[in-house]
């Protein structure tokens, strides 16, 4: 299975060619390179997982390519290699599949923008990056690719650099998954330094003594190995914008809209769900109180995310709450599961990424085609699409309908999964997620009829439909999302590798469509007709209604922690030292070192008896000081 | 003498022939066509440098007066190179009119210096060493003062030629005293004890060779030399002359010295930093630039003294290895000089102002030989003075070790200064763009290839290592 490397070549070698070549480049011929060369990636994908998955009958950990790039120790090394299992080759199909139509989607998107070329090689490298963190045979590979993501992640926001916003956007999305990167790389250390090993196959290994040697240290109260998975959760909640590291997900909506379907929707994001999935046998057997937290924020982000979604009028930012609610499932269904048969939060978290991945990028591509139209983002400014863009309306309602979880679209499955893994472990969890799930529906189906029904507007250009190379990818996503949900996910996909068999609850199944439809018909009440109803709801939440709007002002609290307290008690103080203080010691040892090459400048004469007599001092000088130090 | 024992020689014989060579051509070219000299020399040295490399026997001949090992034939050939690029750095500036019919001598010259630097390195007996020693410097003497109608050039020679004598005085007493002590001087039979007379001979003995290393406070003549001689001639005296000292000065600390280690190590050590700091701080202040890299090559000689100091194979082997990439570092910069000067008459700091928008090129190679001397990593020079650096780290000497890091914050200083006048500063009459010769360009470009190579290419250090351990 070496081809899997070609995988990772393509992307990466698309990236060189088109970065190198920015400016000489026809836009066509570059973004057919690129979106060629990710259809051949996703056909190797796919034929990757064919093979793993049908060709052999049980799913053991293959390493079909690996060089030693770094040794410090005898175990302790940096390896370079891709590690094929369950997880990561579902990945590799995700990620190659939703690049390649964000690719399409991207060629009549970005049609005519200036940087098109550098839009698709940026896009390259974020999938090379994507591709090589889940494939990743240990952890500094994974941290060296995640960081790469950011990165790429980075470059994509501030795509329209001369935007202040989209600058400002940029930098606090860096910013912030670096401040949780550094707990990332703490905890990376923490468990190499006590297990010696960066590599996943032995640090997963539950026989690992050095492992559970860890349990044993502890550290105020919990062990370092919890410490540890605690930290290294620190990076994978700030890449995933879990609560309190969710601030950069909304503002990054700032970047082209194809970037977040691809970035901050399907697969960056859910890098911290993967790379939980990743660690967790360490997670399950040795650190249930780091998982417990995984389950707590989680659940609470969830719920969080969900309340201000509804109150939003940005239509990306919507979506961008959306994702941040929906990969608060997918924790909160590893952070309930248990390990081999009872798995089934682990498998449910995977099967709700799958298929969240396939609407997510749905509705954000669905909101670029009604973007790419209107020109604005708000909702209010919009109404009555239906009749000017009914592919998209109809492709936008399936996406919809798999979120809020109505059968058979694919969402109603993997939440469905969820719900029971959370109903077995504690029913508050389970009242969270239902909650939730309401509200998914009320505040998706809010969008959905503010945008496409209710009144009509009077727009600048009327609205047109998109183009075909932005519907196709739009239809095979739709497909996806209709029929993801009956792959039977367990089968593949599991905590121990062995076929998990899972059943359609009825009963959780039941309370998830009513409470799903309950929030689709109260959206209806509310927002098919222009109404003063929706008015008289948020006035009678007031407080929690505004504080919504505003996200809970924990933008405020990140700016009046770092503004107020770190950069007037702590930076400044730094400040005046450094400039007073340590510069100063620096300018005084030059100075000294001038002053003394000037005073020592009378040796040099250009008399040569002059030179005769320093010399033979000297020889005299040593001689005298080494007979009397040697005597 | 079987042929295989005239084999063991054969660096010495090839340069004799090519000395010889030269002589008759000289005799015998009608005076319309001595330019060709030039192209003639540049190819035997070239001839030489590959007769270096081809395999060879070992041994010693002349009952021990003359040895050669492996360690000793990758000096040889370290210096040969060096050698080569100068007198490819030459064929230019010996073209001109005013030298038309004396450039042979400039290559003879050249040439018989170097029969004496390969003669000193594989002596095996102090005469020996001496009658080498000073085959090097008599005719660098004469080469100093080569541009007889410039008062500088002939000041230079006359200052080398007696500095030189004086120093030779020295030495030879050194070894007289030692001989006395010891009545032999081979060095196969030589065993010293750590006795005051002992001591005493080496440390003139020391101070003798230390004058070649310009190490301080030997090194006064260093400054006034390099700037009044020939650029060329200057760059053979930092790279090859100095070089060769340094070398024999580590086999004789390695061999002949041993049972002093501790004795040359404290002299070493109140040397080097002596050496590395005054070469610094005097260095800082000039504008001439062949003075500037006079005082640079005096600091460069105390960090050389670092890997000496750790008296060990490792030691040897971070000393060889950074003489190779000072060869190439220091004549990249010397070749950058040459050629401008050669084009332009201008050689202070000022004059570079601004360089880089005229002659981008030349600017560049300038600009990698100053950091490769720094040590800017990830250039070969980096690694020199890494090794060195880890030698000293090695034999324990922390405060050895902090004064030389200081010391290589301050020559990052002064070698910046360069490359800001070159890059940064504006200047209304910069240079003006010109075109170097060719086999200035051949030998910039093996330069600029040699810094990069010797740094990248791991095995190089490990093949001197190797030889060092076995030496």
């Amino acid at each position: 299975m070496s081809y899997v490397l070609l995988i990772l070549a393509l992307p990466l070698s698309v990236f060189v060619v088109n970065g190198l070549l920015s400016g000489n480049l026809p836009h066509r011929l570059a973004g057919w390179l690129a979106t060629g060369s990710m259809g051949i990636a996703t056909v190797l994908a796919w034929l990757t997982a064919y093979n793993y998955f049908f060709q052999s009958s049980s799913y053991e950990k293959i390493i079909p390519f690996r060089i030693t790039w770094l040794r410090f120790t005898e175990t302790l090394q940096i390896d370079m290699g891709i590690l094929l299992d369950p997880i990561s080759v579902m990945m590799l199909v995700v990620i190659t599949t939703i690049s390649l139509m964000v690719f399409l989607y991207s060629m009549g998107y970005m049609q005519g923008e200036k940087g098109f070329v550098r839009y698709f090689s940026f896009l390259s490298l974020f999938s090379f990056s994507m591709l090589g963190l889940v494939v990743a045979t240990n952890l500094f590979q994974l941290y060296m690719f995640w960081e790469l993501v950011g990165v790429s992640s980075y470059l994509l926001i501030g795509y329209c650099y001369d935007k202040p916003e989209a600058v400002a956007a940029a930098k606090k999305a860096f910013i912030v998954t670096r401040f949780a990167d550094f707990g990332f790389l703490v905890g990376i250390l923490l468990l190499s330094y006590y297990t010696g090993t960066f590599d996943f196959t032995e640090i997963t290994n539950p026989e690992n003594a050095a492992v559970a040697g860890m349990t044993g240290i502890s550290f105020m109260g919990l062990s370092v190995l919890t410490w540890a998975l605690i930290l290294i959760f620190m990076g994978g909640a700030g890449k995933s914008a879990m609560f309190p590291l969710h601030i950069w997900l909304p503002d990054a909506m700032e970047g082209p809209t194809p970037v977040s379907a691809l970035i901050h929707a399907a697969t960056m994001v859910v890098a911290g769900v993967f790379l939980v999935a990743r660690m967790f046998p360490v997670f399950s057997f040795h650190a249930p109180e780091a998982l417990d937290a995984v389950a707590f924020i989680g659940a609470f982000t969830l719920l969080f995310a969900a309340i201000i979604a509804c109150t939003q009028t940005d239509i990306k930012r919507i979506l961008a709450f959306s994702t941040m609610s929906q990969i608060g499932y997918m924790m909160l269904a590893l952070g309930v599961s248990g390990y081999g048969s009872e798995g089934l939060g682990f498998t449910a978290s995977m099967f709700h990424l799958f298929t969240h991945a396939f609407f997510k990028a749905l509705l954000f591509l669905g909101a670029g085609s009604i973007i790419h139209a209107l020109h604005k983002n708000d909702i209010r400014e919009m109404g009555n699409l239906r009749k000017h863009q009914p592919v998209t309306h109809i492709v936008f309602l399936i996406a919809c309908l798999a979120i809020a979880g109505i059968p058979p679209f694919a969402g109603f499955f993997s939440k469905d999964e969820i719900l029971s893994a959370a109903f077995a472990s504690n029913p508050i969890y389970f009242g969270v997620a239902a909650l939730a799930a309401a509200l998914t529906a009320f505040y998706m189906f809010r969008l959905y009829f503010l945008v496409f029904w209710n009144n009509e507007r009077t727009y600048e250009h009327t609205p047109h439909e998109s183009p075909v190379i932005m519907l196709i990818p739009m239809i095979v996503l739709a497909i996806g999302s209709v029929f993801a949900g009956f792959i039977p996910f367990g089968n593949f996909v599991s905590s121990d590798n062995q076929p998990l068999h899972t059943h359609l609850n009825v009963t959780i199944a039941i309370i998830s469509v009513m409470v799903a439809l309950l929030g689709i018909t109260v959206a209806w009440i509310f927002y098919k007709k222009e109404s003063s109803l929706s008015e008289q709801l948020s006035n009678t939440f007031g407080a929690l209604y505004h504080a919504a709007v505003q996200k809970f002002f924990i933008d405020e609290l990140y700016l009046f922690i770092t503004k107020k307290i770190i950069f007037n008690l702590i930076s400044r103080p730094i400040a005046w030292f450094d400039k007073h203080i340590i510069d100063a010691f620096m300018d005084f040892t030059a100075t000294v070192t001038n002053w003394v090459s000037k005073e020592i400048k009378g040796l040099q004469s250009g008399q040569l008896q002059h030179y005769a007599y320093i010399f033979l001092s000297g020889v005299l000088l040593i001689v005298l000081v080494m007979i009397f130090t040697n005597t | 003498m079987s042929l295989n024992e005239l084999m063991i020689m054969r660096h010495e014989w090839a340069l004799v022939a090519v000395a010889l060579v030269l002589l008759i051509a000289e005799i015998a070219m009608p005076v319309e066509k001595k330019k060709q000299i030039n192209g003639l020399a540049a190819a035997l040295a070239a001839v030489v440098v590959v007769l270096g490399f081809l395999p060879a026997q070992y041994g010693s001949l002349f009952g021990g007066m003359y040895v050669t090992d492996p360690l000793r034939i990758l000096m040889k050939n370290i210096l040969n190179i060096g050698v080569l690029l100068i007198i490819l750095q030459s064929v230019s500036w010996l073209r001109q009119d005013l030298y038309h019919d004396r450039s042979s001598e400039f290559y003879l010259l050249t040439f018989a210096s170097l029969i004496g630097v390969n003669y000193m390195i594989s002596s095996g007996h102090f005469l020996m060493f001496y009658l080498g020693l000073e085959l090097t410097t008599i005719p660098i003497a004469a080469l100093a003062s080569y541009e007889q109608f410039k008062s500088k050039s002939a000041e230079a020679g006359i200052k080398l030629i007696l500095s030189s004598a004086f120093s030779s005085a020295i030495l030879l007493f050194g070894i007289s005293v030692l001989y006395a002590a010891n009545g032999n001087l081979y060095f196969e039979s030589f065993e010293l004890s750590s006795s005051l007379i002992n001591t005493l001979g080496f440390i003139f003995f020391f101070s003798g060779l230390a004058f070649k290393i310009s190490i301080v406070p030997f090194h006064l003549w260093t400054a006034d030399v390099y700037e009044g001689s020939p650029t060329n001639v200057t760059s053979y005296l930092s790279v090859i002359s100095k070089g060769s000292a340094i070398f024999i000065l580590v086999i004789v600390l390695f061999t002949l010295f041993n049972s002093i280690q501790l004795l040359w190590q404290d002299v070493l050590y109140a040397t080097s930093i002596l050496t590395m700091t005054i070469g610094n701080l005097f260095a800082i202040r000039q504008q001439n630039l062949k003075r500037f890299l006079a005082f640079s090559s005096i600091a460069q000689a105390g960090f050389i003294m670092l890997g000496v100091i750790n008296a060990s194979a490792l030691g040897m082997a971070t000393v060889i290895y950074f003489m190779l990439v000072y060869v190439f570092s220091n004549l990249a910069a010397f070749g950058v000089i040459q050629t401008v000067g050669h084009a332009s008459g201008k050689i202070t700091i000022d004059d570079y102002n601004g360089l880089y928008k005229t002659n981008p090129q030349l600017s560049l190679v300038m600009m990698l030989a100053l950091f490769s001397l720094a040590g800017i990593p990830p250039l070969a020079g980096f690694f020199g003075k890494f090794f060195l650096f880890t030698a000293v780290a090695e034999s324990g000497f922390y405060v050895l070790l902090t004064i030389a890091v200081l010391n290589t914050v301050i020559s990052l200083y002064y070698y910046l200064l360069v490359v800001k006048a070159m890059f940064i500063n504006t200047n209304a009459t910069p240079i003006a763009a010109f075109k170097s010769d060719y086999a200035m360009r051949i030998s910039l470009v093996i330069c600029v290839v040699g810094i990069l190579v010797t740094g990248f290419y791991s095995p190089v250090f490990e093949y001197i290592k190797n030889l060092c351990e076995t030496f």
